[in-house]
């Protein structure tokens, strides 16, 4: 099962990325399993400064805006 | 072209009187709207070809273990053409504190990100022309370099929360960007959708006023109260900024009102980089990592930055 992270003090647009990607996983039909990150040190400690950040199976896979459609299809998918 | 389209709905399509207060607002309000959409959209997408945008992330590996001046002078040069959503100022401040860059030179940073952008500078050369995109540009690389500094002397380091100074940095993530002409396409289109899905709103309430303004404010009053004479008017127009916010480039038809009925040059700049760079709720957003006391301090720099810049341009013009 992929295990996604999303990076953010809990600003809206850190709302939107968790959102899409849960979408996207149920029209994919794939099971993920996504935990949203507020703390501060962790966040950090990915080496991410601007949120919204995505962590896929522990990479860094996207930071510093909402991550398109095609993109966030092809974390569920690939 | 943008004036002949306003002309056409305004006075043709709704049969206004070009001397009426409100064909002059609603030819105002037009114009800009379609004005302003068409250059963000313009702009914010062939710098997302260009990738132009820089990443906080990369501003920390350029700006540390730099010497103070030239690492200031990168961080308000680069503050200008890096984006980031204000939910990021807090992990973005402990990511610059983290890699031991004075506190002085972040908020350098964290004031002249705000304030210039790129997308703004253009927006302003198209709206107001040359030599005033030149001038706010310029007082905000000013008031960025000396706010820092300004900081810097109140030694802010002791206002800093205790747990920020704990926090380790993993390596920077860098994320290799798709650099194939189809990648920065999707790129652009990406950036645009969001940078104008998140400013949309403010331009449009930036226009409604400015049209208001434009439409119902006699110029005669303007040029009597407003025209620079009076010295009150300058911090009256930064005390007004404080509680309204604004994108930068929301405020740019406002100030294109104030200036096409006769408001001072300096006046306008002070209210608006008082809007746009002062903001409430982003200070309060950085209440996370630095006490009261700092953020009064970093109002108060700034509101007489931006008072002292207003005077000189009102005197020099």
């Amino acid at each position: 099962m992929k295990k996604f992270k999303v990076l953010g003090g809990g600003c809206r647009n850190c709302e939107v990325t968790a959102n899409a990607i849960t979408q996207a996983a149920r029209e994919a039909g794939v099971e993920i399993e996504l935990v949203k990150v507020t703390d501060m040190a962790e966040i950090l400690g990915f080496g991410v400064m601007s949120t919204p950040g995505v962590v896929l199976d522990g990479k860094v896979v996207h930071a510093g805006s909402i991550p398109g459609p095609d993109q966030i299809r092809a974390w569920v998918r690939e | 072209m943008f004036d002949a389209f306003a002309r056409l709905v305004a006075f043709q399509v709704l049969r206004l009187s070009p001397e009426s207060h409100l064909g002059a607002a609603i030819h105002f309000f037009v114009m800009d709207v379609v004005k302003i959409f068409v250059l963000l959209v313009l702009v914010i997408y062939v710098m997302g070809l260009l990738r132009a945008m820089l990443s906080p992330e990369r501003v920390r590996a350029f700006v540390r273990d730099r010497p103070d001046w030239q690492a200031r002078g990168m961080a308000v040069t680069l503050g200008a053409v890096t984006p980031f959503c204000s939910c990021s100022s807090v992990p973005l401040f402990i990511g610059f504190v983290e890699a031991g860059i004075p506190l002085g030179v972040t908020f350098s940073f964290l004031i002249a990100s705000p304030m210039i952008n790129e997308v703004a500078a253009v927006i302003l050369v198209g709206v107001l022309g040359w030599k005033l995109a030149a001038l706010y540009v310029a007082a905000g690389l000013l008031v960025a370099w000396f706010g820092g500094i300004a900081m810097q002397a109140f030694r802010p380091e002791r206002w800093v929360e205790d747990y920020v100074w704990k926090i380790h940095m993993g390596e920077a993530a860098m994320i290799e960007p798709d650099k194939s002409l189809m990648g920065r396409h999707r790129y652009a289109v990406g950036e645009v959708r969001e940078i104008v899905g998140r400013i949309w709103l403010w331009v449009l309430i930036g226009v409604g006023v400015g049209a208001l303004f434009h439409g119902f404010v006699p110029a005669g009053w303007v040029t009597a109260h407003l025209g620079g004479d009076d010295w009150y008017t300058v911090p009256a127009a930064v005390l007004l900024g404080i509680p309204l916010y604004s994108n930068a480039t929301g405020i740019i038809p406002v100030a294109e009102a104030m200036l096409g009925k006769g408001v001072a040059v300096g006046t306008t700049l002070a209210l608006m980089m008082s809007v746009a760079a002062l903001s409430l709720p982003e200070m309060l957003i950085l209440r996370k990592v630095i006490r009261w006391q700092a953020l009064a301090l970093f109002a108060g720099v700034l509101a007489v930055a931006f008072t002292l810049v207003g005077w000189g341009f009102n005197l020099i013009t």
